[in-house]
Parts: C-alpha cells; sequence; structure tokens
C-alpha cells in the first residue's frame, strides 16, 4: 500500500525571542506559557489538528529541551499517529557534515526528507510565535482554487502598523507582485502573517535553488519569496479577518494575554468546535479562599487564590497568599506570591518567588505603556523589596539593592 | 509491586446511594470537581507500581468505560498487562445469568480466566469507594514479613455510624494478627476494614475453587470467618487520609473535607499523582461580580455570581447574582440569574432556571438527578 499525505504542515519552532528577554533564557519562544494552561506553540498545533493536518514537523534548534518534552509523541493534539503525527526535527549530522539551522528557508531545506517521506502535494509553513485561531484547509482550498505556486496568509493592518509588518504588494485579485520587509512608505496594508502554504513541487525546487546561491540568507520573506516572484510564479494572498496576535515582545505578550479576559474576549477560548489543546498538568481544582477576592480574571487548575486578583491571567500551581495584591498580572506556572507582596502590570514567569511585602511593578495608570515589570523563571524577590516598573529581572533580588 | 495483580471491584450496592449510582457504577461517581472516584483507588494503584489491573463490572458500566477509556491517563494503556475491564460473562445456564453476582467469590470465579492468565505472583483486591492517595507497597512488605496468608487494610476511628452497617470490623492482636472478623458489630467498631486486601495469587485460585464447588459466594463469611483459624490473617493499618463514601450524607462530607488545606495537601500535593481523564477545558473565568470564597473550581467555569464552601465541576457556569453555598456541582450545571442554592447536590447537566430557590439540609443535601431542569 503506498502512503500519502497531500498536505502536511512544518511548524519552524527554533526562535529564540530574544525580545522576550529573561522569559526566554532557557526556553524557545513557542514554549513560553500562554493563557493560563497553554504554551503559545498549542495554538498553531491545534490549529492544525483542526484543520484536518494530522502530520506536523517541528523544528527545533534554541533550548529545545523543554519544548521537546512538551510536544512528546504529539498525543495531547491527537497527534500520535500511526502514518504522521507530530516529529520534533532538530538541525542533525549527515555524513561527516552537519550545520544549524541558518535561516527559515534552509531549516525547511535539511528536512526534504522528512517532507518526502510523506510525498505531499502541498507544505503548510507555520511559525510558533502567533496567538490565532485559523482553518487552514480553507486556505488549501483557496491555494488550490487559484492553482497558485504560494499562497501567503495577510492581515490587514493601519497604515501606520504596517512598517513594522513584511508587506504583500497585489492586484486587485489578490495576486502578489511585490514583497517589501518593513518598508518605510508602505503601499499596501496587507501584512504577511508567517503562514505559507506551497505546492511542493515548486517550493522544492527553490529551497535547492536558493542552497546553491552562496550569497542568500536563506528566509523565507526575504529570498525565497521574491525568487519566486523573479520567475513569475503565481503567489496569492490569502485574507485573514479574526484575532491575530504576534507575541514577540513583552508587551505584546501581556496585552494577548489580556485580551482573553472579560465577555466580550476578540478570540474566544471556549470554543467547543475549535479547542486549544495542551499538555495537561493534571492538577486538583483552584481552590479560592475564604476572604479572597478574584475579578476579572482566569484562573487554572492547582492554583490556591488567598490574596486579591483582578484583572489578571493566573496559571496552574500559582500561590497567592493572604492580603498579597495581583492587579493586571501574568502568573505563569507554580509562581508563588507571599502575603502582603504587591504585584501590579507584571509578568512573574515559572516558579518564582515574591517575598513577604515585595512590591513588583506599579498601577497600570501610573506606569508609562509598556513598562511591564517582568520577574524572571525561578527568581527570587527576597521579602520587602521592590521591582520598579519596566524592569526585567534575570537575577534574584534582594532588599537593599532593588532592581532599578 | 511489579510482581502484583489488581483487582477493582467497581460496583457495590449502596441503597443510600441509589440517587446518584442510578446511570452509572459507584466507581465512576463525579468526585472533588475533576475525579471519579476510581481515580483515587486505580492512581495509587499505579503509584505502587501496579502495572495490570481487572476492573470486575456489574451493572450500569458504560459511563466507567468512558471514563477510563485506554487505561491511558493512568499509563495503563500497555503491551503488557494494562487495563482490562471485565464484564459479566453472561452464560444463560448459569445461576448468575445477567450477572447478579451474590458475591465476592462469585464475582471472582467469573474471571477465574483472567486471574490464571495473570503471571504476578500477588493480588491486591479493593472495591472503588475510598477516596485516598496511598502506595501498597508498605502493605505488601509486611504481608511478607508476617508471613501471612490474607492481609486487610484497615482504619482506625470510630464508626459508629449505621451507614458502616455493610462493613466488617477487624480485632487484632498486638502484632497485627486478625483475632475475629465481625459484620456490622453492635460494639467495638474501631478498626474498618475498607475491603482492600492482598493475598497469593496461588490462594486466591483454590479459594475461589473451593468456594464454588460448595455454592458459597461471600468473601468475608466463607472466606475470612470461614478460615480465621487456618489462614493467618493481619491487619495493615492505612495512615493516609481516608474516606469512604456510603450514603450521601458521606459523598457530601467527603467532597466538603477537600476544603481543608491539611486534605488537599495529603490528597493532591504531598503525595503521588491523582490521574483523571482530560478534558481539554479553558481556565476558569471569574467576572466582574464573582465573590467566591472557601471554594473548589474546576476548569471550564464562568463565575459571574456567588460562591462559598462549594466544589465546582468543569463547565460550571454560576450567572449574575445567583447564590451557591455548600453545594456540590458537578459537569457543566448552569445556575441562572437570582437563583439561590444551599446544600444541593446538582449531578451533571442540571440547569436551575432565573430566581429558583433550593435549599437542602446538612446531614440531608438535596440531590438533582442528572440532566434535571428545576
Amino acid at each position: 500500500m503506498k502512503l500519502k499525505k497531500e498536505c502536511i504542515a512544518m511548524l519552524l519552532a527554533g526562535g529564540q525571542g530574544s525580545r522576550l528577554g529573561v522569559l526566554t533564557k532557557d526556553i524557545a519562544k513557542p514554549a513560553v506559557p500562554f493563557g493560563g494552561k497553554y504554551r503559545i506553540i498549542d495554538f498553531p498545533l491545534s490549529n492544525c489538528v483542526n484543520s484536518g493536518i494530522d502530520t506536523v514537523g517541528v523544528l527545533t534548534q534554541y533550548m529545545p529541551l523543554d519544548l521537546n518534552t512538551y510536544i512528546g509523541n504529539g498525543n495531547p493534539w491527537d497527534l500520535d499517529r500511526n502514518f504522521g503525527g507530530a516529529a520534533i526535527l532538530p538541525p542533525y549530522m549527515h555524513g561527516k557534515v552537519g550545520e544549524w539551522y541558518k535561516g527559515t528557508a534552509n531549516a525547511i531545506y535539511q528536512n526534504i526528507q522528512f517532507i518526502e517521506n510523506y510525498d505531499p502535494d502541498y507544505v503548510v509553513i507555520l511559525s510558533g510565535d502567533h496567538i490565532y485561531k485559523m482553518d487552514y484547509s480553507k486556505m488549501l482550498e483557496y491555494h488550490k482554487e487559484k492553482e497558485a505556486a504560494c499562497t501567503i496568509a495577510v492581515l490587514n493592518v493601519t497604515l501606520q502598523e504596517a512598517s513594522r509588518f513584511g508587506i504583500m504588494n497585489t492586484d486587485e485579485n489578490n495576486r502578489i507582485y511585490e514583497f517589501e520587509e518593513k518598508p518605510k512608505h508602505p503601499k499596501s496594508t496587507k501584512a504577511s502573517m508567517g503562514i505559507y502554504v506551497f505546492t511542493w513541487s515548486k517550493l522544492k525546487k527553490y529551497l535547492v535553488e536558493d542552497e546553491a546561491n552562496p550569497d542568500s540568507e536563506n528566509d523565507f520573506g526575504k529570498n525565497i519569496i521574491p525568487a519566486m516572484l523573479g520567475a513569475g510564479e503565481t503567489l496569492m494572498a490569502y485574507e485573514f479577518a479574526d484575532y491575530w496576535k504576534d507575541v514577540g515582545t513583552i508587551e505584546s505578550l501581556w496585552e494577548a494575554n489580556m485580551e482573553l479576559l472579560g465577555e466580550n474576549s476578540p478570540i474566544k477560548l471556549n470554543d467547543p468546535d475549535w479547542r486549544i489543546y495542551s499538555r495537561n498538568p493534571n492538577e486538583q481544582p483552584h481552590y479560592i479562599a475564604a476572604g479572597a477576592e478574584v475579578h476579572n480574571s482566569i484562573v487554572t487548575e492547582g492554583a490556591v487564590i488567598a490574596g486579591k486578583v483582578s484583572h489578571s491571567v493566573i496559571f496552574h500551581g500559582v500561590h497567592i497568599a493572604k492580603d498579597a495584591i495581583v492587579e493586571d498580572s501574568v502568573i505563569l506556572p507554580n509562581a508563588v506570591i507571599e502575603e502582603g507582596a504587591v504585584v501590579r502590570y507584571s509578568i512573574v514567569a515559572q516558579g518564582a518567588v515574591i517575598g513577604k511585602g515585595a512590591v513588583i511593578g506599579a498601577a497600570k495608570e501610573e506606569c508609562e505603556p509598556g513598562s511591564i515589570a517582568v520577574i524572571g523563571e525561578n527568581i527570587e524577590v527576597e521579602a520587602g523589596a521592590c521591582v520598579k516598573p519596566g524592569v526585567m529581572a534575570g537575577e534574584n533580588v534582594r532588599k537593599e539593592a532593588d532592581a532599578s | 509491586m511489579k510482581n502484583t495483580l489488581g483487582i477493582i471491584f467497581t460496583y457495590k450496592y449502596e441503597e443510600d446511594l441509589k440517587a446518584l449510582t442510578q446511570l452509572r457504577s459507584i466507581a465512576s461517581i463525579p468526585f472533588g470537581g475533576r475525579y471519579r472516584i476510581v481515580d483515587f483507588i486505580l492512581s495509587s494503584m499505579v503509584n505502587s507500581g501496579i502495572t495490570k489491573i481487572g476492573m470486575i463490572t456489574r451493572t450500569n458500566y458504560s459511563s466507567l468505560m468512558d471514563h477510563v477509556g485506554s487505561g491511558k491517563e493512568w499509563d495503563l494503556a500497555r503491551k503488557k498487562g494494562g487495563l482490562y475491564i471485565l464484564p459479566p460473562f453472561s452464560n444463560p445456564a448459569s445461576v448468575n445469568y445477567g450477572a447478579n453476582y451474590r458475591g465476592r467469590m462469585e464475582a471472582l470465579a467469573n474471571i477465574t480466566n483472567f486471574i490464571r492468565r495473570s503471571s504476578e505472583e500477588y493480588v491486591l483486591m479493593t472495591d472503588a469507594d475510598m477516596i485516598t492517595n496511598m502506595t501498597f507497597d508498605d502493605m505488601l512488605q509486611q504481608h511478607i514479613e508476617k508471613g501471612a496468608d490474607i492481609t486487610l487494610l484497615y482504619k482506625k476511628g470510630n464508626f459508629t455510624n449505621e451507614s458502616y452497617s455493610q462493613f466488617c470490623f477487624l480485632s487484632l492482636d498486638e502484632d497485627e494478627k486478625v483475632t475475629d472478623v465481625t459484620i456490622n458489630p453492635a460494639t467495638d467498631r474501631n478498626n474498618l476494614a475498607v475491603g482492600t486486601v492482598i493475598l497469593k495469587k496461588s490462594l486466591l485460585e483454590s479459594l475461589i475453587q473451593q468456594c464454588s464447588s460448595h455454592n458459597l459466594y461471600g468473601f468475608r463469611r466463607d472466606v475470612l470467618q470461614a478460615h480465621l483459624n487456618d489462614l493467618k490473617i493481619y491487619g495493615f493499618e492505612c495512615k493516609n487520609y481516608f474516606s469512604i463514601i456510603t450514603s450521601i450524607s458521606s459523598y457530601f462530607d467527603s467532597n466538603m473535607e477537600l476544603l481543608k488545606d491539611d486534605v488537599r495537601r495529603d490528597l493532591f500535593v504531598d503525595n503521588n499523582s491523582i490521574y483523571t481523564k482530560i478534558r481539554d477545558e479553558v481556565p476558569t473565568e471569574y467576572r466582574n461580580d464573582s465573590c467566591v470564597s472557601n471554594s473548589l473550581i474546576a476548569d471550564g467555569c464562568i463565575i459571574e455570581g456567588t460562591v462559598e464552601n462549594s466544589i465546582l465541576s468543569r463547565g460550571v457556569h454560576v450567572r449574575k447574582g445567583a447564590v451557591v453555598q455548600n453545594s456540590i456541582l458537578m459537569q457543566d450545571t448552569e445556575i441562572q440569574t437570582g437563583s439561590q442554592i444551599n446544600y444541593v447536590i446538582a449531578d451533571k447537566d442540571v440547569v436551575i432556571r432565573q430566581n429558583r430557590k433550593l435549599f437542602g439540609y446538612q446531614k440531608f443535601p438535596t440531590v438533582l438527578s442528572k440532566g434535571s431542569l428545576v
């Protein structure tokens, strides 16, 4: 019997995410916790499964251990399959040589053999740093209908924002005639979402050509797409109008977490038809003690709350002691906020301990926009110490030497 | 305890629990917001290193099968060993056609093939009506050290309550040897035999054979009491947190115990994990007007109203102005605007319409059956 997949996905998860600072000190960006019980990578993985794509190669490179363990055999996403499923693809030795993934295109190039195992007609290229729900099968239909070599998902942004993105200039039929990376004077507002559908035979040809060019940076945006445009291939823009958020910076990560709160959250997580799956930490239901106050927040299993929490995202296993105050903050798994500590407009990473009476950040209204205080993984903030707004604490904070 | 076969009796007839067991066996009654009762004993066995477990079912076991599935969540989806569901073997010619087992020994006679084909040296048999997080290694070790034939797990306490009328009580000498086994005695109700037993597989097989050839069927009467003098029967005291579900009132109390820090720590934090079926729910959402105190709340809930001293399972929705006190709400219950409930146990998918008031009493909580609309 001949085994074949019509479409497989390749998920670029090797990025360091240096703009997330201490949050990605020990883990790759796609493994950063998000939304109470998820990690960023849960979104593209769940989208794949919900779109009917059951073969996903996850390309890892930077700090992959945590991510590898998290993905495991792909079971939480129903990606443990007889043929296909989730596969972790680190760089490897071939013959006597081996090299790191030099760029996004090179990462795919080095895994041509993996892709060919499935003999796919189409390959979806995804990145692991966006929060969104999207049915890739609709995009694939569009790609087939237009007989395109490549289809790129685009989001309409404002003209000001456009200079921060890769912009697709298209004709009236959404056919792309030009691609501009972060243009100073954008001609269009169609921003690339970093989601590509390629006809595999075409992509393979351009990957091989690109690899042969020693001057190339081996990057999809900088090299592959321009080369395809130059050769006159059909490249289409696929317009997406729903929620999509790049969580590459502390501020956007904080915002995306906050956007989950409230009745009118723009990304409806509680959608039985489009579940976002995650590896379950298997903890008991969360406990709200007498005297605690929890408003306008999301809380998940294993948390114990005795203090006051408002407008915050509380992950599993977090302890918030009595008289502690948490406001406008994101508290990642197993962090401990001790008695009387005040945490406002902050992100507190996994396992961090905020000592008694310590003060992290300040009221959001009093802070410069975006000056979120960040406490790194397993960092201890001594009782009574203070971490000012906008400060990123990557080392233990002592009382006498307040981080400033 | 690799060398031990696990057997769980998933059914038990408790008249007082009828309201919750009409649609399911006792093992699959929801408990503690996200668990089923069987999760505790199943996880305890797995955490002891037992890798082959048979579950004897009798009636209404589809809910249990749905819950345990392949056993994957307990690491029991194995090539060697793993989880076996042992439904009644219906033979029209047999006395127990329709699987109305008269006793434990009769149920075991039904699974002799399963037992014979297992290569383990010991068997740990247990009921599925207990809430505890323990490992059985010490119990097996004592069993071997004392050269016991049968070791019974027991809990010390004062069990005068009549809800223990179906239970055995033990008299023990200072060496933990059992000197008497009584069923529902008038006095001396201090050492409660909780229905967990370790013995050699070979002994179990010969006891099953003896019982079935004499048309005997009860483990307590026909094994423990009958062989008190010719078998070495020992007790092993369980020192972990332990509660047994015998009635609606004990079900309610055991749930409420989870609101105590030390009980939660013993069951969920300090010991091994209690595994259960994953539902992939979203985090629980607290809206602006929520007011929650002393409550245990699972994922996927939406809280807009007031919740006090309660246990909420996954997917419960408490709407604005609703007040929930001293209650246990199972999966996907909805309490609509302006309703008040106190001392209520709502089974799955119950809807309490707007402005309803429903009050039970601590010793007699009101039970709403699955899918009720109030």
